[in-house]
This record gives structure tokens, C-alpha cells and sequence, in this order.
């Protein structure tokens, strides 16, 4: 065991934990402001509304985040005349562009499906209550409906939120220099394999664990109208 | 448009790969998640705490980092220790790792079908003089099926999924020979789009086969309506 290169590379490795943790941040922050709208169109009556997210849904939760990576980075290229003539194509010759594109298309469908859940899981009457006091349309949505149905998809929105931190290392397939990447560079030029792989499984557990302490902490808060009063505090 | 030009085989002996790695791995996800949730249900504390890291430790670090620490890092670790040389070859390395890493999360599963398999079903058992082995055979592992069957038919989805990972070790599964066939066609776009579609059938199937199979484990269940 090489302590020592570890030491050496443990600023470049923080610096790639940098990257996963604003790769996360980001796609976590837009994916979750596509998925409100989505879950929406989900379980709207219209069915052109509905089926149009159904197989978005079904199409990036059924196939494997490497490929759809591949799909938007590699694939573009072969649109390349088509992108450079709307004037697009400069943002997809970046892997930055089309990692955080993969990344927030696909956690907008499995969080969306998450909310969907969420909704669906409201209790009628409480609907039917907000309808009677005269509320309805965005009213309706942004007081009742949608806080009601975070709170029932929170505990399945942390589950996303990790695996989606867990799933940013395979962008350092395609050059991003995040932890993985970090962690693979090093590897490969110093043959120290073992160490630095652990290395960056010690820093995903870290940032894991981290994320899963704030989340919960949240739903902590959130679920304080649902504790019996306790007579410690 | 979904014209590859004759690599449509390729692709064909990469799902076949796919399904090998897949339903392999499951096996020993299967095997794994039996035994850490005896571990985590143990009375023996270490068999609880090795359980306890096992499932902590595998759920909070990346595939693809797991992946390249037994691919690249085990090797280099037995030399280093040991002295050994071996050499991994990449079908027993990605059989070996995915089945590790879904045994974690099939632990989880079995964990939960045992604790609902109701008490009074053990208690009898073992009024009617089972030993442990028999009552496990008999009674808990018939009953755990039923209850399992969901929790493993997701585990079995997002396995299924997860190796696409393996094309990194360099393993011609679907993943892998649909970068060969997108790298030699010069059409990227095509070849990954028909192995997304590819992927997209399998879970189709899987989802067909997960009802089925449900409906035949409650073949015996009393439902209302």
C-alpha cells in the first residue's frame, strides 16, 4: 500500500469531488424543476398530455444512463450539419454540456415518476376540502397538492437524489474529470490501482452519507405535525 | 435511418453477453442477499456487523467505482500483499462484481420478506418439532419467495441496466460492441439509439415475466374482488 501517492493526489481528488458535487447540484436543481411540470402531465386527464411523458418516462427509466450519455455526446455527432446550422452544436461538442443534459434528462423522469407517486397518494378528501374552500387550478397545485405530495416522495427523492450522485461517476467516461475520472488518471499512469480506487470510494461514501444526513434532517422538519408531542424535550 | 450496415450481429452476441453477465450476477445477488440477511438477522454480533458494513458500505459507493477497484485494484492488491498473480478475466470480474453489489440491495429485499412472514408460521414449525434447516426449507423459504418476488424483480431491472458498466473492462457485451459497431459505421447516433432499444426490450420482457411470476407465487392467495 502506497500511502504516500494518496497524499499526493488528495488535492486533485477534492477537486474532482468538487465536480461530482456541482454535477449533482446542478442536474439535481434542473431535473427537479422539469419533473414538477412532468408529474403534472402525468397524471393530467388529457391523454396528449400524459402519454408524450409516459414513454419519455419509461424511455430513460428502461435503458442504462451510460447509454443515453453515449447517445447525447457520441450520437450528436452525427447531427453535427444539422446542430451547426441552428446553431447549437458548439454546446454539444462539450462533455460538460452533455453530461449534465444525460444526467438531468434522467433523473427528470425517475423523479417526475417519484412525484407522480406522491400525488397519487393524496388523500382525496384533502383535494376535495381545498375545492370546497374555492381553490382550484395553480391555487390548488402550489398549496395543497404539490407540498403534500413532497412530503409523501420525500423519502423515495432522497433514494434518486443519492443514486443520482452515485451515477455522476459515469460521466468520467467521457473525460469529465470528477472523482472517478480523477481517480482513473492516477491510476493509470501511476499503476497505484488499489489505492486510488479506494480512495474514491471513501470520498463517495463521504458525500453519500452527507447528503443522506441533510435529507433526512429535512424530512425531519417536514414531518413535525406528524410526531406525538414528546415529553423530554 | 435504422440501417447499421451489417453489424446488426454484433450486437446480437452482445445481448446474449447481457443476459449471461445479467442472470448470473443474479444468481449470486440472490445467494449473497440470502446470506447477509441471515447475517443481519443473526444473533451473533460480528455476523450482524459484517452484514451491517457489507450492505452500508456497497449502497454508498458507485458501480463503476466498485467495478474498476476488482477489475483493476484486486490484482494489483494480491501482488502487492501477497505476492500472487492472477490475472481476472473480464466475464468472471463483471459476474463476480454486479452479483456483489446487487447482494447488497437483495439483502434489503430479504431482510424485509422475512420479517413478514408472520410469527405464529415459525412458532408452529417449530412446535411440530422442524429443526432449522427443515423449517427453512419448508416454511420461511416458500412463504419469503411470495413476499420478495417484487423487491427482486427491481433489483433484477436496475441490474439488468447496470451492466452496460462492464463494457468498461473491455467485456463484448451489448454496451461494448454497440461502441464497436458505432465507432466502425461512423453512425453513433443509430448504434447506441438500437442498443437503448435493445435495453428497452429486455425490461419489457422482465416486466412480463416479474407478473407472471407474482401471479403464479400467490397462485394460493385469497384476494377480495
Amino acid at each position: 500500500m502506497d500511502i504516500a501517492i494518496i497524499q499526493e493526489n488528495i488535492p486533485r481528488l477534492l477537486q474532482g469531488a468538487l465536480v461530482t458535487v456541482e454535477l449533482t447540484a446542478i442536474s439535481v436543481g434542473i431535473g427537479l424543476c422539469l419533473a414538477i411540470p412532468f408529474a403534472l402531465m402525468r397524471v393530467h386527464r388529457n391523454p396528449l398530455l400524459r402519454i408524450p411523458v409516459y414513454m419519455f418516462n419509461f424511455y430513460f427509466r428502461g435503458t442504462p444512463l451510460l447509454v443515453q450519455i453515449f447517445l447525447i455526446y457520441y450520437g450528436s455527432g452525427q447531427f453535427q450539419h444539422f446542430l451547426t446550422q441552428i446553431g447549437v452544436w458548439t454546446f454539444f461538442r462539450g462533455a460538460w454540456f452533455c453530461a449534465i443534459l444525460s444526467l438531468t434528462l434522467n433523473t427528470a423522469a425517475y423523479t417526475s415518476e417519484i412525484l407522480r407517486g406522491g400525488i397519487e397518494a393524496i388523500p382525496f378528501g384533502e383535494v376535495e376540502a381545498a375545492r370546497a374552500c374555492g381553490m382550484s387550478g395553480f391555487l390548488l397545485q402550489r398549496r395543497i397538492i404539490l407540498p403534500k405530495a413532497f412530503r409523501l416522495a420525500w423519502p423515495a427523492y432522497t433514494n434518486e437524489v443519492v443514486f443520482l450522485l452515485q451515477a455522476t461517476s459515469l460521466v468520467s467516461i467521457i473525460t469529465i474529470m470528477d472523482i472517478t475520472g480523477v481517480a482513473r488518471m492516477v491510476a493509470s499512469r501511476s499503476f497505484a490501482f488499489y489505492e486510488l480506487y479506494i480512495s474514491a470510494a471513501v470520498l463517495y461514501l463521504i458525500l453519500v452519507y452527507a447528503v443522506l444526513f441533510v435529507f433526512r434532517k429535512v424530512e425531519y422538519r417536514m414531518s413535525g405535525h406528524l410526531r406525538s408531542p414528546s415529553l423530554v424535550s | 435511418m435504422m440501417n447499421i450496415r451489417g453489424y446488426g450481429w454484433l450486437l446480437w452476441e452482445g445481448v446474449r453477453l447481457t443476459i449471461a453477465v445479467g442472470v448470473l450476477s443474479m444468481a449470486v445477488a440472490v445467494v449473497l442477499g440470502l446470506l447477509g440477511a441471515w447475517g443481519k438477522l443473526s444473533r451473533s454480533w460480528i455476523a450482524r456487523g459484517i452484514a451491517g458494513v457489507y450492505t452500508t458500505v456497497i449502497r454508498g459507493v458507485p458501480e463503476l467505482v466498485v467495478i474498476l477497484l476488482v477489475y483493476y485494484g484486486v490484482p494489483t492488491l494480491l501482488l502487492d500483499i501477497a505476492n500472487i498473480t492472477i490475472d481476472l478475466n473480464p466475464f468472471i470480474a463483471g459476474v463476480a462484481t454486479i452479483g456483489f453489489i446487487y447482494g447488497a440491495f437483495s439483502t434489503e429485499v430479504f431482510r424485509g420478506s422475512y420479517l413478514a412472514v408472520s410469527k405464529g408460521q415459525i412458532e408452529a414449525a417449530k412446535a411440530a418439532g422442524m429443526n432449522r434447516v427443515q423449517m427453512f426449507v419448508r416454511i420461511l423459504l416458500p412463504q419469503m419467495w411470495r413476499f420478495a418476488l417484487p423487491g427482486l424483480g427491481n433489483v433484477w431491472m436496475v441490474l439488468i441496466k447496470a451492466t452496460a458498466l462492464v463494457s468498461v473492462i473491455q467485456l463484448p457485451e451489448l454496451m461494448r460492441n454497440a461502441d464497436v459497431a458505432a465507432r466502425s459505421t461512423h453512425k453513433p447516433f443509430t448504434c447506441y439509439f438500437v442498443a437503448s432499444l435493445i435495453y428497452l426490450m429486455i425490461t419489457i420482457v422482465s416486466m412480463l415475466i416479474q407478473q407472471r411470476a407474482e401471479a403464479w407465487a400467490n397462485r394460493g392467495v385469497r384476494r377480495a374482488a
